[in-house]
């Protein structure tokens, strides 16, 4: 068999590397915006697997105030991470109006609880600006990057460092 | 395309299956009565088994593996043949020889060596039982790493090896009568029939057809003479043939006879020349013991296992949902959701039964322990085993040899008399060491039992003082005293054995049992022997919990490690000092530290009031004792594990989740993390600050 499919000559295909992709598919970001409070974030859209209602989750013993506990997506045990408390808005009072983004971070299943979705929009990488260092800015992480958009500034979120930090045990 | 490794990794599937073989067969020959009068059948099917294993690893030149099921072979062939005598010597040579060879299969397969000077002795004996019998063979002084020995797949692969695979060649002269094909009949489909009982060779005789102006497309003018390879004898044959039989010639010839004859009635003359017999593929393509099995991923499995879970509980969400909403009076909606819910409940037992193995290679791995213990320790033991078809789930099985390895080893080291203790008590020389395994109310109970001398309960007793494991003058029942041997550190061997007797003992094998979620429990009888049980739960993914209520969370502990549960009176409490921060309830004259699950976690910064609070006294291994405090106990259920770690990681005094029928999530907690944290705390507590819970 593998001697016939390499006697056969091979066929001539086009040559497709010459044609560049388009300019703009590969220079945009699709992102998904949220609302936390009364501020606009976004997030890529890559990261995003689906958008559900809150339900209330199962608290977990010595876990991060902004980490509400588990909840249960569809037989997958799901942390559940309160953005708001994580980036010091102060801690949501969820009720059903309330939304979860079910994102895939670093190999993990985790549910971030915002105020709302709003859209999917289409940036141009260009757009993002780095986010300038704050002095004095209370702790949490600071957004990956900011965009100003005509209704007002947006800000980009790597939902990764919103996780709780890497070994977060209770110290015994 | 499978690559070479997906090869040897079939290959070494296969030998575990051959292994299987091997071991029932010598079984078989060891417990028959009369040893001389062993079913060929049975030999057969021993010398398949190893000559398969010879002919794959020839394949992947595992030259030690080779060598040896060759020396094996030859003795196994002189008793296929008559020369040799089935004697209790011989059974229990190629009873070690077979543990050999599946030594030789492990090393081939982890790719190590096993010392050079391994299986020498057994070279030795099996050639010696040739030579007794007068037998040449030649490989009598090639030593077994003497490399690329002669050795190939013509050894000894005749005629006579297909006779005994239950190959047969056969030739078949099929000639229809021209009015074959007006009765509907087509000799296609015989064709195909015959095909799918061998490999066949069929070769149409075309000498009468006429030239293509004159034919007569109804009428047939084809005869064959078809060759056919298989097990099978010529009553299949002719039942392919039997809706055709009066509309035809048909002549069948065994080729082991008869080497070319073509039937005589046939134009066979300008048939072409019989083509050579296909070289004899061998025995060792005919599979021993044929199971239809499939092998699949476990990966997959697992999933269905999960996803077979999340449909239980939708099933039961959706049922109280139609409940909440007052609906479940309407008949049509009532039985179609109890027909749902049957339907998810026998799906998800099939389901879970696909991960159940039968224990029965891990009881003749036992087998094999058994003889090395028996040697070593000098006794004569007689090894039984009941309930090999029992059902339990693989990662158990894998995950017990190892405990039961050393239960069998401490039956026949402990258990067991010396074989002049026996014959004065009265009992036969030879021990007996019994493996049983059942289903026992949604568990498997696995049992190890011999017919010693029991437990020596007085020296138990003085050796566990004599350690310091109890007070000197303590009074212990007899359940007391057997249970301090699987305190750790104790042994009674007086002596260090190469068997036991290194203080690593049955606490480690306790422990092992009690990650699989099991219990290991031990009655003895002076003077009558004693059993170890191991009850586990049907599978891994399932765990035996309570469901409990702290601060308004529902979570779960496995039952497996509650001594006791109690509402206590007021009187039973004590406060100790502000200092200690902590309770003890008096149980049984014994003070045990009182754990507010509630403060523990972190929900609730007061403990629950003393009288509200039920108590479940949990326990380690290690004899460490709490007592937790919740607000109330709900119910026992079956729970469905989850892992917590890969979303989010360890969480403390957690071991992981589960999904209730609410749909909700509930923690397991870890009771060997709590008693361990409690210990700690209870040494370090009086110099925290924040001390949690006050009462």
């Amino acid at each position: 068999m593998s001697a016939m499919t390499s006697a056969m000559p091979e066929p001539n295909r086009p040559d497709i590397s010459r044609s560049e992709p388009p300019q703009s598919a590969a220079n945009m970001m699709e992102v998904v915006t949220f609302r936390v409070g009364d501020q606009e974030y976004c997030v890529d859209i890559m990261v995003v697997r689906e958008i559900r209602g809150w339900t209330l989750p199962t608290s977990l013993p010595h876990a991060p105030p902004y980490v509400l506990g588990v909840m249960n997506l569809r037989g997958t045990v799901v942390p559940l991470v309160d953005v708001s408390a994580r980036l010091d808005l102060g801690p949501s009072s969820p009720d059903p109006r309330h939304v979860v983004i079910i994102a895939m971070v670093a190999e993990q299943i985790v549910g971030f609880l915002v105020s709302a979705v709003s859209r999917v929009l289409s940036i141009p990488r260009s757009a993002i600006q780095p986010a300038p260092e704050l002095a004095g800015r209370p702790s949490g992480p600071s957004p990956a990057g900011l965009i100003a958009t005509p209704e007002g500034l947006l800000r980009l979120i790597d939902m990764g460092a919103l996780l709780p930090p890497a070994g977060h045990r209770i110290s015994a | 395309m499978a690559s070479v490794s997906d090869i040897k990794e079939t290959f070494f599937q296969e030998c575990d299956d051959l292994l299987e073989a091997l071991n029932d067969g010598l079984i078989q020959i060891g417990g028959q009565g009369s040893p001389t009068e062993v079913d060929s059948e049975t030999i057969n099917a021993i010398f398949r088994a190893v000559h398969s294993i010879k002919g794959g690893a020839a394949a992947f030149r595992f030259n030690a593996l080779v060598d040896f099921a060759h020396a094996y072979e030859n003795t196994l062939d002189a008793m296929r043949a008559g020369r040799l005598g089935v004697t209790q010597d011989l059974s229990d040579l190629l009873q070690r020889a077979a543990d050999h060879l599946a030594d030789h299969v492990r090393a081939a397969r982890t790719g190590e060596d096993l010392a050079p000077s391994s299986g020498t002795d057994l070279l030795a004996r099996l050639s010696a039982s040739l030579s007794n019998q007068g037998v040449s063979n030649n490989q009598d002084e090639a030593p077994p790493e003497f490399a690329p020995l002669a050795l190939s797949f013509d050894l000894g692969l005749g005629l006579g090896d297909d006779t005994l695979s239950g190959r047969k060649k056969w030739r078949i002269g099929f000639a229809p009568a021209a009015g074959f094909l007006e009765s509907g009949n087509d000799p296609v489909h015989i064709l195909r029939e015959l095909a799918g009982l061998g490999d066949l060779d069929a070769r149409p005789n075309l000498n009468r057809l006429p030239a293509l102006d004159d034919l007569d497309p109804e009428i047939l003018l084809l005869d064959w003479q078809i060759d056919l390879e298989g097990a099978l004898c010529e009553d299949d044959i002719r039942q392919a043939f039997d809706f055709v039989a009066d509309l035809c010639k048909l002549e069948i010839t065994s080729l082991q006879e008869v080497t070319f004859a073509a039937p005589a009635h046939l134009p066979a003359s300008d048939a072409p020349p019989a083509a050579p017999l296909p070289s004899v593929t061998g025995p060792a393509t005919a599979a021993p013991t044929p199971r239809a099995s499939l092998r699949v991923d476990t990966d997959h499995v697992d999933r269905l296992i999960n996803l077979v879970g999340e449909l239980v509980i939708n099933q039961s969400v959706l049922s109280r949902s139609v409940h909440e909403a007052g609906l479940a009076g309407q008949p049509t909606l009532a039985a179609g959701l109890s027909d749902l819910r049957n339907l998810s409940r026998e799906i998800q037992e099939g389901v879970m039964s696909i991960r159940a193995q039968p224990v029965k290679p891990l009881f003749q791995r036992m087998a094999r322990i058994v003889r090395d213990a028996s040697d070593l320790a000098g006794k004569r033991v007689e090894f039984l085993t009941l309930g090999e078809g029992t059902d339990v789930d693989k990662t158990v099985i894998e995950q017990l040899v190892d405990p039961l390895t050393h239960m069998v080893r401490n039956a026949i080291d402990h258990g067991l008399e010396t074989p002049e203790a026996r014959l004065a008590a009265g009992k036969p020389e030879a021990g007996k060491v019994r493996l049983s395994a059942a289903h026992r109310s949604g568990r498997v109970v696995i049992e190890v039992s011999d017919d010693g001398g029991g437990i020596n309960r007085p020296k138990v007793l003085h050796i566990a003082q004599s350690k310091g494991l109890i007070a000197p003058d303590a009074t212990l029942s007899d359940a007391d005293i057997d249970a301090l041997l699987f305190l750790p550190g104790f042994s009674t061997a007086s002596s260090v054995t190469s068997l036991s007797g290194r203080g690593v003992g049955l606490d480690v094998v306790k422990s092992a049992i009690r990650r699989l979620g099991g219990r290991l429990t031990v009655a003895s009888t002076p003077g009558q022997g004693t059993t170890m049980s191991i009850s586990l739960p049907l599978t891994l993914a399932v765990l035996d919990g309570m469901v409990i209520e702290v601060a308004g969370e529902t979570m779960v502990v496995p039952i497996a490690a509650i001594a006791q549960t109690l509402q206590p009176a007021p009187d039973e409490i004590d406060h100790l000092g502000m200092g200690s921060g902590g309770m003890v309830v008096r149980l049984r004259d014994r003070f045990i530290p009182i754990v507010d699950l509630g403060c523990l976690l972190g929900f609730r910064n007061v403990a629950i009031a003393p009288d509200k609070m039920v108590l479940l006294i949990v326990e380690t291994d290690t004899g460490a004792i709490c007592a937790l405090a919740v607000d109330a106990i709900h119910d026992q259920q079956q729970v469905v594990i989850k892992g917590l770690e890969a979303n989010y990681g360890r969480v403390p005094f957690v071991a992981a989740a589960t999904i209730l029928g609410n749909g909700r999530i509930a923690l397991i907690l870890d009771p060997e993390d709590i008693i361990g944290f409690d210990a700690k705390a209870q040494a370090t507590l009086s110099e925290k600050e924040d001390l949690p819970c006050l009462p």
